[in-house]
């Protein structure tokens, strides 16, 4: 298992990030935050087409770049810094991930091409965000291939060719390809706290489904699992960029005479989260090399992303509270990350959801769960 | 088989081979200080190091070292994990002194000092703290006169660990009175068997006297007992600090070590969740406390080995030990808070029947980890450390 980055991976966060910083500028995301598509068309294309990114980890059979969930980590952890609006997240990394893990093989052959090509948008329809354990308990398969139920939040479902629905039947969670524009779909986008992902209200009733795959009890944890650790990833990123935006903007605002940076309140505000950051980091990386190789431990993605929620939202209340009132204000841009770190410090579970999985999961391994006693 | 693969073959076997039954698994380790006795398997287990300069393994050999590679020496520490071997000797001549004189001493001062800490002849203690030089020790007072071939050295030292068996104490004097505060200090080596030392323990709070007043009355230092030059013994001073640092926090800077060895500050929280609680007794809140720490301490190691990774090469610790030392002790201090905190009443015991050894030894642990976040530099001094020299934020 892999411990530190290769020279090729760092070669390629070089990559990804040289391309979103002068795609993905603040001034690009508050005009993407305000539009009603949410991402630039044209960003997307030569994103999924000259700079290959959202097949980084389908498989190569599949039209991807055979890549894992290092170097999707790689490029989310930039995405994150630089707040990309588009729907990579929706399409290759949520719909991905379900198809990899619960489609059959024709199924897979036949949509995981045009996700990695970009060629069409999918996402991921699960009926809950909070928590695995209670995915299934408002889509339901009513007769074979018919499907009726209301998902309250999906990403990206505004812009979806494909809609992949987790419904529950009799004999467990199904996967279903769902169309946009079928008969009884109706979609309609939320207004989020945070304008930079797009949310939708996807209601279903009677609709035509093919079943693709089922998702197992133990494909749903594992997607779950990927997604957070991308998710994760993304979350470092956006912390990392108000760290250091933060931490610049303390060297340079003078009160009292002299650089706000200089008084120790902020100075041990800026020394601690330093430290949450690089714990974090560690932990986040160490859960792609984990899943990558098939090894570690079984909670690292839900450690992953409890740090990271953590971390973000400490990072957010830093970058606003020490630029004072500026920080409140619209004009400037901390209020975009701050958004964002709110809506991913809930999504696909908060950090009290994760570091009570992880227990249960120490638990269940060392076998003194209750349920198992003896 | 690779070089190290042999290596670690020979390692084991000749281990094995070689470690007494007296020093496996936890209790006393031998300080090197000549005014103890030790049992005579830790004697033993000392010398039969020694003479492979496997106490003080990443050592040049000239100076009494093992002249392992970084990757040796991770290997000796891994195999002596295995058989549950303790470290043959330990003291801040090793830890602290010894690494700090390798890079400032001089030819002749690297081998009358590093080859007798390396046989385990001579056990040191740190003369830096004063009554009124704490966290801002660079307003030390403790006046060294030139006297031509030797110091006459007049003050006093406060918090010395160890003094009363020491036999050198590592110091830093005010040689400049009239120079700015940080340009005027030397380093210099005073040994403690002298008319003008005296030492008196201290009784702590958690009832030992680990440590002393030492008071330096007309006590002596030789000249070529200087190290570095006069009047800059500061930059050393430092140095030193991040080295005890490093170990504070656990970063080694070979990326390994033996296991610690405390009897207790080592009860992991596993253990005592497993022996303490059932699922009904442990409230949500303090199962998310539970499950944070872990993730931190899961977070620590794990940063640990990335930077242990990238520092390779670079053998001397950096600013950024005040990282981990500032994380590590609040961690540590904390495992000992929900250890105690787990096990309820139990975990109130001091002595008596009524308490098991490991619940007497987490009330003690929970009692004397509140120094290490006191100890090598408080943690805000250690915020203080990061946010000058790892985020370049103005005074
Ligand atoms: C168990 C133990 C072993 C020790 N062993 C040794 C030893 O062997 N040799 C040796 O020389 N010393 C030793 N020490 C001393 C130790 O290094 C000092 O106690 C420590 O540096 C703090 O100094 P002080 O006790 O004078 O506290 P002070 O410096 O008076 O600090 C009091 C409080 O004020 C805070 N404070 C001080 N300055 C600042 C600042 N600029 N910004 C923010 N907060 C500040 C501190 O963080 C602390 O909370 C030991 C201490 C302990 C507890």
């Amino acid at each position: 298992m892999q411990t530190m980055y290769t020279e090729e991976q760092e070669q390629f966060r070089e990559v990804v990030a040289r391309f979103l910083r002068v795609k993905s500028t603040a001034g690009d995301v508050r005009q993407l935050m305000a539009s009603s598509e949410g991402y630039d068309v044209a960003v997307w294309r030569q994103l999924c087409g000259e700079v290959g990114l959202a097949g980084t980890h389908i498989p190569e059979e599949y039209g991807g770049a055979g890549f894992g969930p290092v170097e999707l980590g790689i490029v989310s952890e930039e995405m994150g810094r630089y707040l990309y609006c588009g729907p990579f997240f929706a399409s290759s990394v949520m719909a991905g991930y379900a198809l990899l893990n619960g489609a059959t093989e024709s199924y897979k052959s036949a949509i995981l091409p045009d996700i990695a090509s970009g060629a069409k948008i999918a996402t991921l329809v699960l009926d809950n965000l909070n928590n695995p354990g209670e995915v299934g308990a408002a889509l339901k398969a009513t007769k074979e291939h018919v499907v009726s139920g209301i998902a309250s939040i999906v990403v990206d479902a505004h812009i979806a060719d494909l809609l992949i629905v987790a419904a529950s039947t009799p004999d467990g969670l199904g996967l279903y390809l769902v169309n946009a524009g079928s008969e009884g779909l109706s979609i309609t986008p939320q207004e989020a706290l945070d304008p930079t992902r797009k949310l939708s209200r996807v209601s279903l009733s009677e609709v035509r489904a093919e079943r693709i795959g089922w998702l197992t009890e133990s494909l749903l944890n594992q997607t779950w699992d990927q997604i957070c650790s991308v998710l994760a990833h993304e979350m470092i990123g956006g912390a990392q960029h108000l760290f250091e935006s933060t931490l610049e903007y303390t060297k340079v605002r003078v009160q009292f005479g002299r650089p706000i940076g200089s008084f120790q309140a902020l100075k041990h505000r800026c020394a601690d989260l330093l430290m949450e950051l690089e714990f974090a980091k560690a932990a986040i990386h160490h859960a792609a090399f984990c899943l990558a190789a098939s090894e570690g431990e079984p909670y690292v993605a839900s450690m992953a992303k409890a740090m990271a929620s953590d971390t973000y939202m400490e990072a957010a209340r830093a970058g606003v509270q020490l630029r004072g009132g500026i920080g409140f204000t619209w004009e400037e841009d901390t209020h975009l990350w701050y958004k964002r770190a709110k809506s991913s410090e809930v999504f696909m579970g908060s950090a009290h959801m994760h570091r009570e999985r992880m227990m249960t999961m120490i638990e269940r391994a060392s076998g003194h769960d209750t349920g198992e006693q003896p | 088989m690779s070089d190290l693969s042999v290596f670690r073959e020979e390692t084991r076997a000749w281990l094995i081979e070689n470690c007494p039954e007296g020093v496996k698994g936890p209790g006393v380790v031998h300080s090197g200080s000549t005014k103890v006795t030790f049992e005579k398997d830790i004697q033993l287990w000392m010398e039969r190091m020694a003479d492979r300069g496997w106490t003080v393994p990443a050592w040049p050999k000239e100076y009494g070292g093992g002249g392992l590679t970084v990757e040796q020496t991770r290997v000796l520490f891994e195999e002596m994990n295995e058989i549950g071997a303790r470290p043959p000797l330990i003291n801040m001549g090793t830890r602290m002194f010894g690494p700090t004189l390798l890079e400032f001493g001089t030819e002749e001062q690297k081998q009358r000092h590093l080859t007798v800490i390396a046989k385990g002849g001579a056990a040191w203690c740190q003369g830096y703290s004063e009554p009124g030089a704490g966290s801002d020790l660079a307003s030390l007072r403790c006046r060294a006169e030139d006297k031509g071939d030797y110091f006459l050295i007049n003050g006093q030292k406060i918090w010395t660990s160890g003094a009363q068996y020491a036999d050198w104490m590592f110091c830093l004097v005010r040689t400049d009175f009239d120079a700015a505060k940080h340009s005027g200090i030397s380093f210099v080596l005073v040994p403690m068997d002298q008319e003008g030392v005296t030492v008196k323990p201290i009784s702590l709070i958690s009832g030992n006297s680990p440590f002393c007043e030492t008071f330096l009355d007309d006590a002596i230092a030789e000249k070529r007992d200087l190290v570095g030059t006069m009047n800059e013994g500061w930059t050393i001073g430092k140095r030193l600090l991040q080295h005890e640092r490093s170990g504070q926090g656990g970063l080694s800077p070979t990326a390994a070590r033996p296991k610690p060895v405390g009897v207790t500050i080592d009860l992991e929280v596993d253990d005592v969740l497993k022996d303490y609680v059932n699922d009904s007794t442990i409230s949500p809140a303090l199962r998310d406390e539970v499950i944070d720490w872990k993730m931190r301490s899961a977070a620590f190691r794990l940063t640990q080995k990335r930077a242990g990774e990238q520092a390779r090469d670079g053998k001397t610790p950096a600013d950024t030990t005040s990282v981990f030392k500032l994380y590590g002790s609040t961690l540590a201090q904390d495992r000992q808070e929900i250890v105690v905190r787990l096990m309820g009443t139990q975990g109130l015991g001091w002595e008596g029947d009524t308490f098991s050894t490991d619940e007497i030894g987490a009330a003690r642990s929970w009692l004397s980890s509140k120094a290490v976040t006191i100890y090598g530099g408080t943690n805000e001094v250690q915020a203080n450390i990061i946010a000058k020299r790892v985020l370049g934020l103005p005074d």
